[in-house]
């Protein structure tokens, strides 16, 4: 079977002879990994500097005059430098390294936003958010009794930006809003949000989940307050991932949790706090995590994020066409700026049969409602299937999706 | 030839057999029973499949009624369906003895062949594909996990969990 289209689209990158994890066969079937918005594959460079470390430099950090502890120390600390000039941070203390953008968005909550918010106060957030970037403010207003304001969206999964900015009121302490919506692949506009924010002083956090791994990501451009990130959505390892935060707010917020690394100085008497950004990073961390994720940033400036941007963008596009031509398919975020992510629905096939018919086929999606039951009652469906992208897929892989969900309706004629 | 064809795609067929997608697609004793006596909820949550299940017992402990209503997959929906159709007019001890048999056939890694249960559970054979679908056998007990909470009267959901 020739496929034409398939050769000139989407070659800008080719890079999956550097996924081992790709090179197998599933259910009798070549793997087609296509639920990279759940969690990413690693390169083997990855792998081997996590490996790396556990052979030979495992020791704790911050902490020892010997040599382990000292090359721990160091590939750690290096490993911040990396992200932040990944993200172009005006200074490493602004890289607060945490277990992933969960944790992230927790610390803002509490650490930022817990010890000045009063009841009169609002932190306003988007019906697109991933359930990370919504229970944390719950939390936080069941805790000081202030409001959470969600900002409407449209059929397509476009914010109402008109609505967002008149929610902008002068008791509102906080936005929090996605950068990439994980349900509906929405990329927002969140440079022209932060800047309105921002002149009626209304600090910006930015959810970057799944921003981070599709594009170049400058968050003085961006000039958002806060972008949160994880590690194993960008091809680094699970349980590590970043806060990035301005200094001159994270300098006025309270440490988080309390314990080592985050002192200079303890007594019964009262604690000195280490500086930025270790009054944020108690107890030892997750360092091979760190160590991987390094690695993941050195692998993705090798390929280039101007390139993966284009290949990606090209592949969304083949995809989207693809399933538009699956009769009985309906679409789920049809916004006109999108990245890597397509939820749909086929027939009235439930998304778990789907899950269940594309495994069978070698073919990996997720079903279900990808942590963003708000999104999913918007639409008023119980869940979907989705597909997302990353740099190692290719035309090929489209291909056997919609080959395997025309085997899914052909069971359920 | 891509690989799809070469793959076998019997064990899909033998989970989606005729029977479940008759009642995934009909569900026998779909809505609410207004006048039940019993009723709890089962929920599970990795995947959001939610129903409730009524069921109506008379003063001689026997199900004179049984319904259910909610949303889930193919599997979840079908196995709710047959349980409906399979308890109307079991007493409430025998329903009880084949969410057991059920559960058995679909978790234990040896079922027991012959359980000695005097209720005709030949339909449900049409559930067995699922054991080899670990990832959905939880989609298949959700009713049955539902029935067991409503008749020892708990308020909690069931969960699959």
């Amino acid at each position: 079977m020739t496929r034409p289209q398939a050769q000139n689209v989407a070659s800008i990158v080719d890079c999956r002879a550097d996924f081992p994890a790709l090179h197998q066969d599933v259910n009798g079937c070549p793997l087609v990994y296509l639920d990279n918005a759940a969690s990413s594959q690693q390169p083997s460079s990855v792998i081997k500097a996590v490996a790396h470390y556990h052979s030979h430099d495992h020791a704790n950090v911050h902490r020892g005059v010997h040599t382990l502890s000292q090359r721990a120390t160091d590939a750690y600390e290096g490993a911040r430098d990396k992200l932040q000039s990944f993200i172009n941070a005006a200074s490493r203390s602004e890289i607060v390294l945490t277990s992933g953008t969960t944790e992230s968005i927790n610390l803002v909550a509490q650490s930022f936003c817990r010890p000045t918010l009063a009841a009169s106060d609002k932190i306003v957030i988007t019906h697109m958010e991933h359930h990370s970037n919504i229970v944390p403010w719950q939390l936080v207003c069941e805790q000081t009794g202030a409001e959470l304001v969600v900002a409407p969206m449209n059929r397509d999964g476009e914010l109402d930006i008109e609505t967002l900015e008149k929610l902008l009121s002068d008791d509102v302490r906080l936005l929090a809003i996605a950068h990439v919506s994980n349900a509906l692949g929405t990329v927002n506009p969140v440079k022209d949000i932060t800047a309105k924010a921002q002149a009626l002083n209304i600090p910006v956090l930015l959810d970057g989940a799944q921003g981070i791994p599709h594009m170049q990501i400058d968050v003085q451009e961006l000039g958002c307050d806060f972008y949160a990130f994880s590690g194993h959505k960008m091809f680094g390892p699970t349980g590590v991932g970043v806060l990035y935060g301005r200094e001159a707010l994270l300098d006025t917020m309270p440490p988080y949790q309390g314990g080592g690394d985050m002192i200079l100085e303890v007594s019964f008497d009262g604690t000195i706090y280490n500086e930025l950004p270790y009054k944020f990073e108690a107890g030892t961390p997750n360092i091979s995590g760190v160590i991987g994720l390094g690695a993941a940033v050195d692998y993705l400036l090798s390929v280039g994020m101007a390139n993966i941007a284009q290949h990606e963008e090209q592949l969304l596009k083949y995809m989207t066409d693809k399933l538009k031509q699956v009769e009985g398919m309906r679409l789920f975020g049809t916004a006109r700026n999108k990245a890597s992510v397509q939820s749909f629905l086929v027939d009235d096939i439930h998304p778990h049969d789907l899950g269940t018919i594309l495994d069978h086929q070698g073919v990996a999606i997720r079903t279900g409602h990808h942590c963003a039951m708000p999104v999913m009652d918007f639409f008023g469906v119980p869940g979907t299937a989705r597909a997302s992208l990353a740099l190692y897929n290719n035309c090929e892989d489209v291909d056997r999706l919609i080959e395997a969900l025309q085997k899914a309706r052909a069971l359920f004629a | 030839m891509n690989a799809i064809d070469i793959n076998s795609g019997d064990e899909l067929r033998d989970l989606y057999r005729e029977l479940i997608l008759d009642h995934a697609r009909n569900p026998r004793h779909f809505g609410k029973l207004d006048d039940a006596t019993h009723t709890a909820e089962g929920i599970n949550p990795l995947c959001g499949d939610k129903l409730r299940l009524f069921v109506r017992l008379d003063e001689a402990q026997i199900i004179t009624a049984a319904s259910f209503e909610g949303s889930g997959c193919a599997i979840s929906v079908a196995s709710a369906s047959l349980l409906t159709d399979l308890i109307i007019g079991l007493s409430a001890d025998k329903a009880l003895e084949c969410f057991a048999v059920v559960s058995e056939r679909l978790t234990s890694p040896e079922p027991q062949a012959a359980r000695d249960i005097d209720v005709n559970l030949e339909k449900l054979r049409a559930l067995d594909g699922v054991r080899e679908f670990p990832a959905r056998v939880k989609c298949a007990t959700l009713a049955w996990h539902a029935l067991n909470s409503a008749m020892h009267g708990q308020s909690v959901p069931a969960s699959t969990e």
